[in-house]
């Protein structure tokens, strides 16, 4: 079975950082099943979050050869211990006149929000874990889906002591 | 005088001296010549001009392997640039300090595939350390100072900056900064002293103990730490390649090295031993063979400054990560204080166990009618030993030979490509080593294939008065890759058969001395001209094609499966 790993690292906001994350991915032959990146509030600073897979001896090389990279401050897997998770999805659906109130229910539903509407599309937008995610990719398949985005996972973790850098 | 007013290729030159460099090995172009202009005008930094920028880095190695101190190259853009990659990634996979000044196009044609543009900080990001484009002339003095640190710290490694040519005619105020803080960059020097004292209790009580001593080892300059270690606990100690001199080859404790061409006893120890104490190494294949089936008994101590080789390949019981050299200081202190029972009679019982296991030789027949290698290595040992010379070697077979046969009783004597293996390395790493040590006796043990990647560099040795002595281990095959296709490859020697030019006619078009020696009585005489020469030497030996090296741990197969000669 693939067991899936949150890594959050913080770095240092400048140039080049992500390549030398992605690099050591793809160099060391790790996979990244997501990936997302921002600054934090202090924006000297970003967050970035991976989704990858691994069994424990590989997830451990991951954090290890992490740290070794030089604008790499601090690495967290959080699938140890706490934490809370989110994924954004944004489904395009062209929708005929007799189909309207089915995606309203859909919507409703699973939580999802109808963000723009024209005449032939609805535009919905679920934010969730993994699993809010996947109802609503589930419930509008037999629908005309015109385009699907999601994000990658965003990952915090609910000790208290993760990070010692303030708001970060 | 702190704040004067400099262009950035000034503040590079100043910033070079800050930083206590004198030597630096480069070779000039477009967007570099600011800086060449800047070294027109001093006096404190003297530049070799070798004739390939891989040669530059190459030396840059050589000089910080014997030193100690960080090597410096200092190259131009685009194929300047990328010649030097090679190099690069040789000293990152052996862990020495350099520092690469790669010149760059201007920051507004960047990305433009303007004439000798190299994405180099892309193309070398993981071959080193660290790497870095200067971006603003103010930045280049921190920057410097970050690079020569990341270099010298942790386990040392190479370090890039990449200038961009707009930056060296840019001006700013020099003022060096005094400390260095990165905070993503903070290796840990100290053992945990839990851990120390956990280790020292499973050594002491351990029936059958062995140490692998490895290149952190000599990088931590803990050598004599090891020797009053391993003579505290009477534990017999093996080496890697990278360790070779850490560990004094006449002491009764020493089982020389390990791995695909060790000694027969060093691979029984080790897999037999119930208790492995690894420092600085990464247990790479070379040394573990068949993974799954290595040491499958034994408990591993593991000390490295990087915590990524810590359970990477082999798994660690009592990882320690630190700086072997205070690790073992510590277990030092501890074991003065504590003087725990060692349990002399089970040491005893397994010293004279790998005593029995060293019966197991290597059978050396001798060729007929040609030289062979490993008798001439030998001599050259014999003969250069009261010199304590600088030995360099290419990769291959008479890397292994000169490995196996030379006696090192002290560290930063041998000057090899492990990790990565680069034919072509350890000539010019010789002319890094003649620049640091002029004085010194340096010779460089190559293959007549080997030694034709670098051979340029003849020119710089007569230029600059290098007296590398060149001992060329003639036997017309690539011959490592010949043994394999021997013995694997139902012998179909296929392109490894090589030609090369007459080596003699070669060293003397340089203007230097060339002797050929085919028979074993010219061996004495070439090797004692070529050491009272003033000039750069090639000895070229010809010797058996093929002649094999033993033992010999096929890839992929236990340590203990040994070949000790054609006939296993």
């Amino acid at each position: 079975m693939t067991n899936f790993h949150t890594i959050s690292i913080l770095v240092s906001n400048e140039s080049g950082v992500l390549s030398r994350i992605v690099d050591l991915f793809s160099g060391r032959g790790y996979n990244i099943e997501s990936l997302t990146v921002a600054p934090t509030i202090d924006r000297l600073f970003s967050r970035v979050t991976i989704v990858t897979d691994g069994d424990e001896a590989a997830i451990e090389q991951i954090n290890k050869q992490l740290n070794r990279v030089v604008p790499v401050i601090k690495v967290a897997d959080l699938n140890i211990g706490e934490s809370v998770e989110r994924e954004i999805a944004l489904v395009k659906i062209q929708v005929k006149d007799e189909e309207k109130s089915d995606i309203l229910r859909i919507a409703e539903a699973t939580n999802s929000k109808i963000i723009d509407v024209t005449d032939k599309t609805y535009i919905l937008q679920a934010i969730g874990d993994e699993k809010q995610i996947q109802a609503l990719v589930e419930m509008v398949r037999p629908y005309s889906v015109k385009e699907f985005v999601r994000s990658g996972k965003v990952a915090i973790s609910r000790n208290s002591q993760f990070s010692n850098i303030k708001n970060l | 005088m702190t704040n004067e007013v400099c262009t950035g290729a000034q503040i590079l030159l100043k910033s070079l001296v800050k930083e206590g460099v004198k030597e630096i090995f480069g070779y000039p172009g477009g967007v570099i010549l600011t800086v060449y202009e800047a070294l027109y005008n001093q006096k404190d930094i003297k530049h070799y001009l070798v004739r390939h920028e891989q040669a530059a880095v190459h030396a840059a190695e050589g000089y910080a392997r014997v030193t100690g101190r960080p090597g410096v190259a200092l190259v131009t853009s685009g194929p300047g640039a990328c010649n030097t990659v090679t190099g690069i990634a040789n000293a990152y996979y052996d862990g020495y300090p350099i520092v690469v000044f790669t010149g760059q196009v201007g920051l507004n044609q960047i990305g433009n595939d303007a004439f000798q543009e190299a994405d180099v900080v892309g193309i070398t990001r993981s071959c080193c350390k660290h790497n870095y484009l200067v971006k603003d002339v103010k930045d280049l003095q921190r920057i410097i100072k970050e690079a020569f640190h990341i270099a010298t710290t942790g386990k040392p490694g190479p370090v890039v900056v990449d200038l961009p040519k707009d930056i060296l005619t840019q001006k700013t105020t020099f003022d060096y900064p005094k400390e260095v803080k990165i905070a993503g960059y903070n290796p840990n020097y100290k053992g945990h002293p839990i851990q120390i004292s956990k280790a020292l209790k499973m050594l002491s009580e351990a029936h059958r103990p062995i140490i692998i001593s490895g290149g952190g080892v000599l990088t931590s300059s803990a050598h004599e730490e090891l020797l009053k270690v391993a003579n505290m606990l009477k534990t017999p100690v093996c080496h890697t390649l990278m360790g070779t001199g850490t560990f004094p080859a006449n002491s009764e404790l020493d089982l020389g090295m390990l791995g695909m061409h060790g000694n027969f006893w060093a691979n029984h120890a080790v897999s037999h031993a119930d208790v492995i104490f690894a420092l600085g190494t990464r247990f790479n294949d070379r040394i573990t063979g068949c993974l799954q089936r290595f040491a499958r008994d034994a408990h591993v101590i593991h000390v490295d400054i990087d915590p990524c080789s810590i359970s990477k390949n082999v798994k660690a019981d009592i990882p320690i990560v630190g700086d072997v050299k205070n690790v073992l200081e510590g277990m030092i202190s501890e074991f003065e204080k504590t003087n725990p029972n060692i349990y002399v009679e089970d040491k005893n019982n397994w010293l004279n166990q790998i005593e029995e296991w060293k019966r197991n030789r290597a059978v050396v027949k001798s060729p007929e009618g040609k030289l062979s290698a490993i008798d001439v290595i030998n001599k050259l040992y014999e003969m250069t030993k009261e010199y304590d010379p600088i030995v360099c070697t290419e990769v291959g077979q008479h890397q292994m030979w000169t490995a196996q046969n030379f006696k090192f009783n002290k560290p930063r004597r041998l000057v090899t490509s492990g990790g990565l293996g680069t034919m072509g390395f350890g000539f010019p790493a010789a002319m890094g080593a003649c620049a640091a040590y002029p004085d010194k006796l340096v010779l460089n043990i190559a293959g007549d294939g080997s030694i034709q990647m670098n051979i340029q560099e003849m020119a710089t040795c007569a230029d600059y008065g290098f007296k590398v002595i060149n001992c060329i281990i003639d036997n017309g095959y690539l011959g490592m890759v010949r043994q394999w296709q021997e013995k694997l490859f139902h012998e179909h020697y296929s392109e490894t058969k090589i030609s090369h030019p007459d080596f003699v006619k070669l060293a003397e078009a340089y203007g230097a001395l060339g002797i050929r020696i085919e028979k074993e009585e010219e061996i004495e005489p070439a090797i004692k001209k070529a050491i009272e020469a003033k000039c750069p030497v090639i000895l070229d030996f010809v010797t058996e094609s093929m002649e094999m090296v033993y033992p010999w741990v096929l890839a992929g197969e236990p340590l203990t499966k040994v070949l000790l000669s054609n006939d296993c």
